[in-house]
């Protein structure tokens, strides 16, 4: 090998000195800010241009004008916030009423064996019927009002939230339960300092996945007896093919829905900040 | 105090771990227990702590803990067992909150483990921002803020690098010097256990027996100095742990 080495000098890469390919290139998605608005900004700006110039028909999609013409109106009778506050209302409490059950019910499944015996199966009975199907049975059973509406969202949040959380609970560390056995530590101290944090992880993932099925569900519950809400609205619009409205309000959706997704991923970033 | 194992044996279903177990474990002594793999340590020590319990045979206490003890029996774990979401304060003042030790009384024991364990620049660090040596001595003021009568140690350094092994060796010989405390510690490093053991118990194959036990009278401090009778000391452990080491190694293959 020394003898292909030039004397006295550092070895230069030549044909037969080659360095060494890099072949740790790859699989390290990097956050790239600046992607998501060109994405968003460009993919609006080519409909309206298809729009403008009749490469897209107004029939098949309204011009993203159009719908944001649709929603100013709606922000001048003062609609906006009539259909946004029912909306939000419904689901909020029908979200924290399925997560508080949820989280309850999952620490119970995963802490006595009596629970998880009795509740578990009935979960995974339960958990895949698409809640929209039982609609006109919460109508019978809470009312055409409120009550039907918010029942769907606690039903579809609930299921999902158990899951997570007991799944939550059987992946924290046994060697630290131990630990708090082991210290003399109390049955409800070792479930609030050392349980209940380790299965936050996998709670606030679950809170990702019942936020979005919570929005999916308030369609559905606004489908039948609501005066007003965002699903109520686009409804309405799809009804009478004002696809201009439908489109506002499938967009005030998407908004709320990341809306969520940022107030969750706060919570993560402050509860969570212990891990790497 | 005093710990007596009286002929604890004990079965995972059908298979025996452990066979007749009588060991004493006396004040202000290291007792070190070296065996091969799967010979049952770990759940020997477990029983000796109360985490679980026997087959047959019992571990007895003889005499109270002192006064001021508040978790007479206490482990330190091979895997540091630290809450990651509690920093290095958080993480010893855990053990101390369930003694209704809060407040003033709670900061002073925290900063003295602390200073004890040269770790009180770190107070505010969370364990992954720390080594792994670093770790294991925050397990250390962890435990050292509940006075224990008596240390239950399963490897705890052997997630360690050799080096930090070294250190942190020197650190418990320190401790041991200044305190005196009492300890029952499990590896399969004879060099720790020659190190630290007055008194080494050898546990065969499973199910896990006492062998022998080998007694080192060298005090702590002299060790570094004799290292040649130490070496003695540590051929003597192999020879009698090799046997075993190679017929367990046999019947792994055998399955
Ligand atoms: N909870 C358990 N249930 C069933 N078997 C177990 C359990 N814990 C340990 N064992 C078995 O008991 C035997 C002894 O285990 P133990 O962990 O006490 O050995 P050890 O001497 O500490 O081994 P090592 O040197 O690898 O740490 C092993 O064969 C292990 O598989
Ligand atoms: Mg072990």
């Amino acid at each position: 090998m020394s003898d292909r080495v030039a004397a006295g000098g550092e070895p230069k890469p030549t044909d037969i000195n080659k360095t060494v390919p890099f072949r740790g290139r790859g699989f390290n998605p990097q956050p790239l800010g600046v992607i998501a608005p060109v994405v968003f900004v460009g993919l609006i700006a080519f409909w309206e241009v298809g729009s403008q110039t009749g490469f897209i028909s107004d029939l098949v999609l309204p011009a993203p004008s159009e719908a944001f013409e649709a929603f100013l109106q709606l922000l001048e009778t003062g609609m906006f916030w009539k259909h946004l506050s029912a909306s939000l209302q419904r689901l909020v409490i029908g979200w924290i009423c399925g997560t508080v059950l949820g989280v309850i019910a999952g620490m119970a499944i995963g802490l006595f064996s009596l629970a998880r015996a009795a509740l578990a199966p009935l979960v995974s009975a339960i958990f895949p019927i698409p809640k929209i199907a039982l609609l006109p049975l919460f109508i019978i059973w809470f009312g055409i009002g409120e009550g039907s509406k918010v029942a769907t969202i606690l039903f579809g949040t609930f299921f999902p939230t158990v899951i997570s959380t007991y799944g939550g609970v059987d992946n924290v560390d046994r060697n630290l339960i131990r630990m708090g056995q082991s210290f003399g530590l109390s049955w409800s101290s070792i479930v609030r300092k050392i349980i209940l944090p380790g299965a936050l992880p996998a709670i606030l993932s679950g809170f990702r996945i019942s936020a979005s099925i919570a929005i999916i569900l308030l369609v559905a519950a606004e489908m039948i007896g609501a005066e007003f809400g965002i699903g109520a609205y686009i409804l309405l619009a799809g009804s009478l093919f004002a696809t201009d409205q439908l489109i506002a309000g499938v967009a005030m959706l998407s908004v709320l829905g990341l809306c969520f997704a940022w107030l969750i991923g706060r919570a993560e970033k402050y509860f969570l900040d212990w891990r790497a | 105090m005093d710990l007596h194992l009286q002929k604890i044996s004990h079965s995972y279903d059908d298979v025996e771990v452990l066979r007749g177990i009588d060991l004493e474990i006396n004040q202000g002594q290291i007792v070190c227990i070296v065996g091969p793999s799967g010979c049952g340590k770990s759940t020997l020590l477990r029983f000796i702590g109360g985490l679980e319990r026997p087959s047959s045979g019992q571990v007895i206490q003889i005499g109270e803990p002192p006064t001021g003890s508040l978790n007479p029996l206490t482990y330190i774990f091979q895997d540091f067992a630290l809450l990651p979401w509690r920093t290095v304060w958080g993480n010893v003042s855990l053990v101390l909150e369930d003694h209704g030790i809060k407040g003033s009384a709670a900061e002073d024991i925290i900063s003295d483990v602390l200073a004890r364990t040269k770790l009180t620049e770190f107070k505010k660090a969370l364990p992954r921002q720390l080594s792994g040596g670093m770790k294991q001595r925050v397990a250390i003021a962890r435990a050292l803020a509940v006075k224990p009568a008596v240390l239950l140690m399963d490897e705890p350094l052997s997630a360690l690098d050799s080096q930090t092994r070294e250190l942190l060796m020197d650190d418990l010989v320190d401790l041991w010097l200044r305190e005196g405390f009492t300890a029952c510690y499990v590896t399969h490093n004879l060099a720790e256990a020659v190190r630290l053991g007055h008194r080494i118990a050898v546990l065969s194959r499973r199910p896990g027996q006492i062998r022998d036990i080998v007694e080192i009278d060298i005090p702590l401090e002299d060790r570094p100095n004799r290292s040649g009778e130490l070496a003695g000391k540590q051929q003597q452990l192999w020879d009698l742990m090799r046997q075993e080491a190679l017929a367990a190694d046999k019947e792994l293959l055998d399955v």
